[in-house]
């Protein structure tokens, strides 16, 4: 019963971990200077959250775990994050859409999960889905912003649906240590939510996608390696080192 | 009748009230309502806090300062823990500490939320200018310098300012 708490929660964990590190690599260039600040305040929410559930694992497993080992010393392997928040920025369309087939699928999921029996997780969800709640708001104007905007900005958004959509089946197929929220029921809300914005979008949904899944089990795709080494770098390199 | 527990705590209350939001220094951990709950016992003080944003970077900040201020005061057994549930709000914030964000140039939380939705597009709320009380002002970001701000211009005076976000 543990270790499927301990798994669910490191799969959050580090969803938001990776999701932050990506959003982070736009730090000084992003489009124009708001926007930068937008989304590097929309790495800084994921981060906290992300350490509130590293934290909650690191008593659960107990055995000298820190948050920051968990974060610095596991393999790719290791790693339960949805493929989806691996993938890489892109241009702007591509990190925008990523943020909202995510924030979109979130915001349901901390709306369940803050009702859940287990306390922490509940109060990590109850304080996250206030910041979701913004994530979801701006990523999706943004949306609707490049997919009825310019020829240009229709056609960045249109290649950024047609490489990332493939990622998104896997949010609603449980992994064995899925129990607390079953993200199965989420995909109706999801979908209808996200058809509205393509809708206003001016943007279509794929039909009979291919789904690539296996991230929430520790098969990624080779863009995990490449984020892992740079996040990591510092603590493979000098172990133990602190500011 | 006052007993002895609650006269100290009483007093760590008011050394409470010198801890300062390192990002927002002219707010007290009181006043941004982060504090929610001091427990004496024989051996240990311990001191319940709960961050304002997740990310909030603050947070370790804050924690050594209380840990100091007690320390100068003779305390030593001292416990921080911070706690997540119920999740801090805008609402905890303090009319005192509204007025003084006001005064050192940052436009207080409107006491009635109202952009906590995730409604699109949704029409803008009233921030009035803290430097010339104009209402007559734009939303340049709703992101900020901080996780806790967003970014305002007055259409009057011209100034940009920032917005405490409602939260």
């Amino acid at each position: 019963m543990n270790s499927i708490i301990i798994d669910y929660t490191l799969h959050l964990a580090d969803t938001t971990l990776i999701l932050a590190q990506r959003n982070a690599e736009w730090c000084g260039h992003g489009p124009v200077l708001e926007q930068d600040i937008a989304i590097t305040n929309i790495s800084l929410d994921l981060l906290g959250q992300s350490r509130n559930f590293y934290q909650y694992a690191a008593v659960l497993i107990g055995d000298n775990a820190t948050e920051d080992s968990l974060a610095y010393l596991r393999k790719e392997r290791e790693f339960k994050n949805l493929l989806l928040v691996e993938q890489a920025n892109g241009d702007w369309a591509q990190t925008i859409l990523r943020q909202y087939l995510f924030s979109q699928f979130q915001y349901l999921l901390f709306e369940q999960l803050q009702n859940c029996k287990n306390d922490q997780l509940a109060a990590i969800a109850a304080k996250s889905i206030k910041e979701t709640a913004y994530h979801v708001r701006w990523s999706s104007e943004w949306v609707i912003r490049l997919g009825d905007g310019t020829e240009e900005s229709h056609d960045r958004i249109t290649n950024a649906v047609d490489q990332l959509w493939r990622y998104t089946g896997e949010m609603f197929e449980p992994a064995n240590y899925e129990t607390i929220v079953d993200v199965t029921t989420l995909k109706n809300d999801w979908l209808q939510k996200v058809t509205t914005i393509f809708n206003e979008a001016t943007l279509s949904i794929p039909a009979n996608a291919f789904m690539q899944t296996g991230g929430k089990d520790g098969k990624h795709t080779e863009q995990l390696g490449f984020i892992l080494t740079e996040l990591q770098y510092m603590q493979r390199t000098y172990p133990a080192a602190e500011w | 009748m006052v007993t002895p527990s609650t006269i100290e705590e009483k007093k760590i209350w008011r050394i409470l009230e010198t801890v300062t939001d390192p990002e927002v220094p002219v707010l007290t951990i009181i006043d941004l309502g982060i504090v929610r709950d001091v427990k004496i016992n024989e051996e240990q003080i311990e001191i319940i806090i709960t961050p304002t944003y997740s990310g909030c970077p603050a947070m370790d900040m804050i924690t050594m300062n209380i840990r100091l201020a007690l320390l100068e005061n003779g305390y030593k057994n001292i416990k921080v823990t911070s706690v997540l549930a119920p999740a801090w709000s805008t609402d905890w914030m303090s009319e005192a500490g509204k007025i003084k964000l006001k005064e050192y140039g940052i436009a207080p939380p409107n006491s009635k939320q109202q952009v906590c939705k995730t409604d699109l597009f949704q029409k803008e709320e009233a921030i009035q200018c803290p430097l010339c009380n104009s209402y007559h002002t734009h939303r340049i970001s709703e992101f900020g310098s901080t996780a806790c701000k967003s970014l305002y211009q007055c259409d009057e005076c011209k100034e940009p300012f920032d917005y405490f976000k409602c939260h």
